[in-house]
C-alpha cells in the first residue's frame, strides 16, 4: 500500500512537467463503507473528486483508525486531511460539516419489525445488536439509550474494533442481522446504509427517531460529519470549506450512491 | 524475576549501599535502548549478565557484567508488523523478564511468550497466546515457578476474555489455561474452589452474574503481578476492570473481574477468589502486586497476602483461605465508605456513582486509583511496605461528540486533578499490620515507578520529572538523588556485580498511563488528553523529555 502511494508521487515526478503537489489524505486500509486500501469506500471517491478539483495527485497514509490515529497521521504530518470525523471534534481543526447522518435500526425486512424508536414494546423480546468502543465510560449512542431503558439481558454487544485480521472489522453487527445471530441492531447509518445495500438478504433501516421519554436527554443520535486537518492549519481547512460548499450536490449524490442515509438538519425534530 | 522473590517483597539484602555510604553513590555505567516509549520493565541480573526488554517493539539486550562499561554479549527482536502497523494503539510498554533454567522467559506485544538461550540469545521456544488484531496483547512480566511459566493477557478495553495461561518452561506447551468469565469449566472451578465469602459461592456465577453473553468480551485480564507461595503451591495474581460495556449495561458483580484468585499452580484449579471491586465503576483494576509475608496476628501466626488496591484499601488477606483480615485506606477516598468485612463487600457511596450526561465531582481515588500498577516493596527489617501511588481525585464530566473506526460516539469523559494536598504522587511507608502510616514523602506527580527497599536501610524510587532517589527506610529523609535524562516509571533493582560490589539499576524513559503526554506529544490544553490526564500533567512536557536509558550506580571508591 505505501509502494502504491510513493509511485503515485514517482509517476508525478517522472513525468517531467511541473512536480504536481499532492493532496495527503490519512485514511483507514480496513474499513469500508468509509475507506480501504484499494480505494472502494465513499471517503476515497470523495477524496478523489477533491484531488480533481484541487488539481492535486492523490497520496494515502494508511493508519487503523484507532486510538492514535490522529496523532499518528495528521500528528506527525504525514498527511494533511482526514477525510470524516465528527464536526467540532477536537483533535483537529474540522471543516464546515458535508453531511449529517444518524443511527438506525437494521433488520431483516421479511420480519416486517419497522423498529424506528427505543420506546417500541418489541425491543423488549428481540435480540438486539448494538457497538461498543470500550473507552472508559463513554460508548455509542445505542448503548447508552439501550441501559437507560433497562434493556440490557437481550443485548449482544460487538466491539467497534472487532478482528483487524478479517475484512473491515466494525461490519460484524450487520453480518449478525443478516445471518439471523440478531433480530435487530442499531448501528451508525453510513455503515448500515452500505452494508443494506450489498447484503444477502433484504434488511430495511429505519433512522433512530427521538422521543419525548429519550433518557439520558443529552445523548444525540444525529452527528454532522466534517473533514479534519492539522489545527492550525487554516489555509487547507479553506479550502475544502470552498470544495464543499461547491461541490454540495456532487457529494449528496456520491453518498446516496453508497446508501448512506442523510439527515438534514432542517428536517430535525428536535 | 522482576518482583525479586516468589513472595514479591522487592527486598534486596545487600548493604554495602547503605545510610551512611549512599551520598558516595555515583553513575558507574548506562546503556541506551534507542527506545522512546515508556520504560517500565525491570533489569534481571543472572550469572553476571544483565537482560533488559524494552517496550514495544520489545527488544532484548544481554549486557556482560564482568566487562568494563557492560557492553552487550548480545541482542534480540522479536519482530511483530502486526503491532508496528498500529492496530495496537496503546499500552505498548512491558514490564520486565524472568529466568529459568539456563533460559530468559519474556512477553511480547503481540501475544507471544519467548524463551530465550541466556548464553546465546538463540530462541529455545515461542507459544503464540493470542491474537493481536482482536485487540489482545502482553505487558506483564511472566513469573516462573514450579516448572511452569504464568502469564496473562491485556486488552479489556477491547472485549478481551482475560486469561492466566500456565505453559511448560521447558518447551513452552500449555499446561492449563483458566478464563476468568464465562462458565466454571472455563475458569477451572471445581470442588476445590472455596471462597471465604457467601456471595463466591454458586455455580457458572462467571456467567450468571452478567447480562446474558456479556461474559464473552467481558475483561478480567491479567496485566499485573503474580506471586507464588512454594509450600501451598498456590500463584496469587489480579484480574483487570471488567469491559467493554459501561456499568449500568452490566448489572451483577461481574465475575471473576477486579479481584485475586489463587490457584493451584500444577492443575490450574481455583482454590478461592476475592473481589475488591464486584460490579466495578471506576475501572479499579484488581492487578496490583500481593505480598506474601508470614505475620502474627492477635497473637495467631497467619499467613497473608498484603495488596494495597487500586480502590485505595490496604488489604491483609489470608492466603490460605481469602479471608479478608482487614482493609484499610492508604489514601483520602470518596467513592466509598470501607469494606465490611463481615461480607467481604465494599461499601460504595450512592452519589458518586457515575451516570451518563451527569457531571459527578470529586471522585476519590481517580480512575488510574490509589495506586496503579507501580509495586511497591517490603522490608523485614523495618516491617514496613513502602508503596508507591498516587493522589488523584477526578470530575465525570459530558463529552463531546468522539470518533472511532468511523463511528461517532459520546458519553462522560474524566478529569484528573490532584488530591487533598495539591500533589498528585506520595510514597507512603504503610505498617500492614497496624494498618497505618509511618511517614509520606509528596511528589509534584504520581509516583509512577516501583520502589526497592534493602538491607542498607534505603528505599529507592523514581519520579516522572527524572529524580531518582534514596530515602532512609525509617523516615523517608532524601538521603540522596539523581537527575535522570527521562522521567522514571520503572522498576529499581540491586545486585552484587563481579566485583562483589553493590550496585542498583533503573531504567528511566518517561511513558505508560500518564507519560502518554510526554511520549506522544499530547496537547494538554485538551483537558481530556491522556484519557484525562491533560490538566493534572499541564507542566510535564517541560518537565522531562522521553527516551529509554538504563542506569547503574555504585558507591564511589568501592
Amino acid at each position: 500500500m505505501r509502494l502504491a502511494a510513493l509511485c503515485v508521487l514517482c509517476a508525478a515526478v517522472l513525468s517531467g512537467g511541473p512536480a504536481a503537489q499532492s493532496l495527503r489524505v490519512c485514511a483507514d486500509p480496513n474499513n469500508l463503507p468509509f475507506s480501504n486500501s484499494k480505494q472502494e469506500g465513499f471517503e476515497n471517491e470523495l477524496a478523489q473528486l477533491l484531488a480533481r478539483d484541487l488539481h492535486r495527485t492523490l497520496e494515502y497514509t494508511w493508519w487503523p483508525q484507532r486510538r492514535g490515529f490522529v496523532r499518528n497521521t495528521v500528528g506527525t504530518g504525514r498527511c494533511d486531511v482526514i477525510m470524516g470525523v465528527p464536526a467540532r471534534y477536537e483533535l483537529v481543526l474540522t471543516t464546515r460539516p458535508y453531511y449529517r447522518s444518524t443511527y438506525v435500526f437494521v433488520s431483516q425486512k421479511r420480519r416486517h419489525l419497522r423498529v424506528r424508536s427505543f420506546d417500541d414494546p418489541q425491543l423488549s423480546t428481540l435480540r438486539i445488536g448494538v457497538q461498543l468502543v470500550g473507552d472508559d465510560f463513554a460508548n455509542t449512542p445505542p448503548a447508552h439509550a439501550l441501559s437507560a431503558r433497562g434493556l440490557i439481558g437481550n443485548i449482544v454487544g460487538y466491539s467497534v474494533f472487532g478482528d483487524y485480521s478479517k475484512p473491515n472489522p466494525p461490519a460484524r453487527v450487520v453480518d449478525a442481522v443478516v445471518n439471523g445471530e440478531v433480530d435487530l441492531a442499531v448501528v451508525w447509518g453510513p455503515l448500515a446504509g452500505f452494508l443494506a445495500q450489498r447484503a444477502a438478504v433484504p434488511l430495511e433501516i429505519h433512522p433512530v427517531t427521538q422521543t419525548r421519554s429519550l433518557t439520558p436527554a443529552s445523548i444525540p443520535f444525529a452527528f454532522d460529519i466534517a473533514m479534519g486537518v492539522r489545527r492550525g492549519d487554516r489555509e487547507m481547512k479553506d479550502r475544502l470549506d470552498r470544495f464543499i460548499e461547491h461541490h454540495h450536490l456532487d457529494i449528496d449524490a456520491l453518498l446516496s450512491r453508497y446508501g448512506v442515509p442523510l439527515s438534514h438538519p432542517r428536517k430535525e425534530q428536535s | 524475576m522482576a518482583a525479586k522473590n516468589y513472595a514479591s517483597t522487592r527486598f534486596s539484602a545487600l548493604n554495602e549501599i547503605n545510610t551512611s555510604t549512599v551520598n558516595r553513590m555515583r553513575v558507574a555505567w548506562t546503556f541506551s535502548t534507542g527506545v522512546t516509549a515508556g520504560h517500565e520493565a525491570a533489569p534481571l541480573v543472572v550469572n553476571n549478565t544483565m537482560y533488559l526488554i524494552t517496550p514495544f517493539p520489545n527488544f532484548v539486550f544481554a549486557l556482560d557484567l564482568t566487562k568494563p562499561g557492560a557492553p552487550l554479549k548480545w541482542m534480540y527482536d522479536p519482530k511483530s508488523p502486526a503491532a508496528a502497523r498500529g492496530v495496537a494503539c496503546c499500552d505498548v510498554v512491558n514490564r520486565g523478564l524472568a529466568y529459568w533454567n539456563g533460559s530468559v522467559i519474556f512477553n511480547t506485544l503481540d501475544v507471544r511468550t519467548i524463551s530465550l538461550d541466556a548464553e546465546t540469545g538463540k530462541e529455545r521456544w515461542v507459544a503464540t497466546l493470542g491474537d493481536i488484531n482482536r485487540g489482545e496483547t502482553m505487558t506483564m512480566a511472566p513469573l516462573v515457578a514450579a516448572d511452569k511459566v504464568f502469564v496473562g493477557n491485556s486488552g479489556g478495553e477491547f472485549g478481551v476474555r482475560g486469561w492466566l495461561t500456565a505453559l511448560n518452561a521447558s518447551d513452552g506447551r500449555m499446561a492449563w489455561r483458566a478464563y476468568n468469565t464465562g462458565p466454571d469449566k472455563d475458569v477451572l472451578i471445581g470442588p476445590e474452589f472455596k471462597p471465604f465469602y457467601e456471595q463466591d459461592r454458586g455455580k457458572d456465577l462467571g456467567m450468571t452474574s452478567w447480562p446474558s453473553d456479556a461474559w464473552k468480551i467481558g475483561g478480567g485480564t491479567v496485566w499485573g503481578w503474580l506471586s507464588y507461595d512454594p509450600s501451598l503451591n498456590l500463584v496469587y495474581y489480579g484480574t483487570s476492570n471488567p469491559g467493554p460495556w459501561n456499568p449500568d449495561q452490566r448489572p451483577g458483580d461481574n465475575k471473576w473481574t477486579a479481584g485475586t484468585f489463587a490457584r493451584d499452580a500444577s492443575s490450574g484449579a481455583a482454590r478461592w477468589f476475592y473481589q475488591s471491586s464486584p460490579h466495578d465503576l471506576f475501572d479499579h483494576d484488581g492487578v496490583n502486586e500481593s505480598i506474601l509475608l508470614d505475620a502474627t496476628l492477635n497473637g495467631q501466626p497467619r499467613k497473608v497476602l498484603v495488596r494495597p488496591e487500586r480502590n485505595g484499601y490496604v488489604y491483609v488477606i489470608d492466603r490460605t483461605n481469602g479471608e479478608v483480615l482487614s482493609a484499610t485506606p492508604f489514601v483520602h477516598i470518596t467513592s466509598s465508605k470501607g469494606v465490611d468485612l463481615k461480607s467481604g463487600r465494599l461499601l460504595e457511596v450512592e452519589d458518586k456513582k457515575p451516570r451518563v450526561g451527569v457531571t459527578i465531582r470529586d471522585i476519590c481515588p481517580a480512575a488510574p486509583g490509589a495506586k496503579d500498577w507501580q509495586p511497591s516493596s517490603f522490608s523485614p527489617q523495618t516491617n514496613l511496605l513502602y508503596l508507591p501511588h498516587n493522589n488523584l481525585c477526578m470530575d465525570f464530566e459530558a463529552m463531546e461528540a468522539s470518533y472511532i473506526a468511523g463511528t461517532p460516539y459520546v458519553g462522560s469523559s474524566v478529569v484528573y486533578k490532584p488530591g487533598p494536598g495539591g500533589h498528585q504522587g506520595e510514597v507512603t511507608a504503610w505498617d500492614p499490620l497496624a494498618g497505618k502510616a509511618v511517614w509520606k514523602v509528596q511528589e509534584k506527580y504520581p509516583a509512577w515507578s516501583g520502589t526497592l527497599a534493602t538491607a542498607g536501610g534505603l528505599v529507592f524510587y523514581g519520579t516522572m520529572e527524572g529524580w531518582f532517589k534514596a530515602v532512609d527506610a525509617k523516615t523517608g529523609s532524601v538521603l540522596w538523588r539523581f537527575k535522570a535524562g527521562s522521567g522514571i516509571i520503572g522498576q529499581p533493582i540491586s545486585y552484587r556485580g563481579p566485583d562483589g560490589h553493590q550496585y542498583v539499576a533503573i531504567y528511566s524513559g518517561v511513558g505508560g498511563w500518564p507519560g502518554a503526554v510526554v511520549v506522544n506529544d499530547l496537547d494538554t490544553n485538551d483537558q481530556t488528553a491522556a484519557l484525562g490526564w491533560g490538566v493534572a500533567l499541564r507542566d510535564l512536557k517541560k518537565d522531562t523529555t522521553k527516551g529509554g536509558t538504563l542506569y547503574v550506580f555504585t558507591v564511589e571508591g568501592s
